[in-house]
């Protein structure tokens, strides 16, 4: 069997509320709140990146998985929008500082708001085909949105590492499946700062379209009904989609919870579904049933059910709870250091 | 900062990479080649825990060129679990509110960045623990 023997998840402790947001640019805070069902969201500081944040979510995953040897994982991917470099892949720092140089596979991957499942997915095939022991597979970001377009009221930071592997897991993959078609929701071009999206475009036929895609799918592989789930989490751009298309699929508002982060966390894109995993596993009992669906710009899903297993009560308190690091020890900042920390201030060099 | 010396550091600033002298036990960080104690010449390899106490600060308010976007800031001398001292930026803290005794998290955090062009220099601060 094939699964997740270590997972953790790294976010920072700054928050910017909308009201914050919106006073700068004349816009109604509480319809903001209302169509987004969103209240504030993490900002990281100058010194933190997706670099750092991978780094800080894999050391709790390492922490979770025991006493696995770093230099046994096989291959790290990472995946992000935001890696801090264009050429030069981020998967070489985390592996260095984690220990796991020279003798591993890395490559950083890239798809909007699924790029942190795409690695788990490819962890798992790789670990399940034997070619590797262990599977590092990373979703983090410090996502970008432009000053005063509805992005910026979501663009988080937060990342969630997942150590794949075949002993000693935690949970066991059931199933996956991807669902991908070309749909021009959201991007950003080459050498912009700042993505672009096609505004309601991204709700439906983008985000609900695909995730729904996937989900009906999986459950159609599966043979599995919506009730057979204790949890559900689907990708949370902010916070009405996952508890709409939840909905939608016939899963109760109370499956949902306990993933749902967005809120209060904000898009952390890349690291959103995988972020909104680790906190299910934080409260998940032995042979629980959790299904995740990713979601992707451009557009795709990633699925995966997961079957729970005795050891996540042994492991879940080797290292910090997710929704600790979401709700204590949180600074909130105005908008100038906020867009200090963001580099949305243009200096002379 | 040269990558040739981001390369060259990365060991102890990336993971706290320390030696052990095998004849008299002394911890030196960074790794060096012969034992400040005792003169011997092998270490084994011992990675420093992430925790420990402050011992003492210093608040930079005007800071080096490089570092002048995060005035004020502070630097400390931390005692490690393991009674290595280790001096860090101390980072994602009021520097009002750091005090001597405070207990301390080493968090991996990017130290300093070379222009838009050039490369990114990452390493250990630490951050007040709180959990």
């Amino acid at each position: 069997m094939v699964g997740i023997v270590g997972y953790g998840a790294h976010m920072p402790r700054h928050r910017i509320k909308v009201e914050e947001i919106a006073k700068v640019w004349g816009a109604d805070a509480p319809s903001y709140k209302k169509g987004l069902m969103l209240r504030e969201k993490s900002v990281p500081p100058p010194d933190m990146d997706t670099i750092t944040l991978s780094v800080e979510a894999a050391k709790n995953a390492l922490k979770r998985a025991g006493n696995i040897d770093p230099a046994d994982i096989g291959a790290i991917y990472i995946g992000s929008e935001s890696h801090p470099y264009a050429v030069k892949p981020s998967g070489t720092v985390v592996a260095e500082a984690l220990g796991a140089t020279p003798d591993i596979h890395c490559a950083d991957y890239e798809f909007a708001c699924k790029a942190g499942s795409e690695a788990m997915f490819v962890c798992l095939g790789l670990v399940k085909s034997g070619y590797i022991k262990y599977g590092l597979a990373i979703g983090g970001d410090t996502s970008q949105g432009a000053p005063s377009d509805a992005l910026e009221y979501s663009a988080a930071a937060g990342a969630a590492a997942f150590i794949m592997g075949t002993d000693n897991l935690i949970a066991e993959i059931q199933e996956t499946h991807s669902f991908m078609t070309d749909t021009p929701d959201f991007w950003r071009r080459e050498h912009e700062f700042y993505p672009q999206h096609a505004g309601r475009f991204t709700g439906e036929p983008a985000y609900f379209r695909t995730t729904m895609g996937a989900a009906d799918a999986i459950l159609k592989k599966s043979g599995m009904k919506p009730r057979d789930f204790a949890y559900a989490v689907f990708h949370q751009p902010n916070g009405k989609f996952p508890m709409r298309v939840g909905k939608m699929l016939g899963f109760t508002k109370e499956q949902i919870e306990p993933g749902w982060l967005s809120p209060t966390l904000g898009n952390t894109y890349s690291g959103a579904s995988p972020m909104g995993l680790t906190s299910t596993l934080d409260i998940a009992k032995p042979g629980d049933m959790i299904l995740m669906v990713s979601y992707g710009s451009g557009a795709g899903s990633d699925a995966f059910i997961w079957k729970v297993t005795d050891r996540i009560d042994e492991v879940r308190d080797k290292a910090v709870r997710t929704r600790k690091l979401l709700d204590e020890n949180l600074t909130y900042v105005d908008y100038g250091t906020y867009a200090k920390f963001r580099h949305k201030i243009l200096k002379n060099e | 900062m040269f990558p040739s010396r981001i390369w060259r550091d990365s060991k102890h600033r990336y993971r706290l990479e320390a030696g052990k002298c095998t004849k008299c036990g002394k911890i030196v960080f960074p790794y060096r080649l012969i034992c400040p104690e005792c003169g011997h010449r092998e270490f084994e390899k011992v990675i420093l825990p992430d925790t420990g106490k402050l011992m003492t600060y210093s608040v930079i308010r005007v800071a080096p060129s490089q570092f002048t976007d995060q005035a004020p800031y502070a630097v400390g001398i931390a005692e490690l679990e393991n009674g290595v001292k280790l001096l860090a930026q101390i980072t994602d803290c009021d520097v009002e509110k750091i005090k001597v005794g405070m207990e301390i998290r080493i968090e991996f955090r990017r130290i300093q960045t070379d222009s838009h062009q050039g490369v990114l220099s990452y390493g250990y601060k630490f951050v007040p623990k709180w959990y």
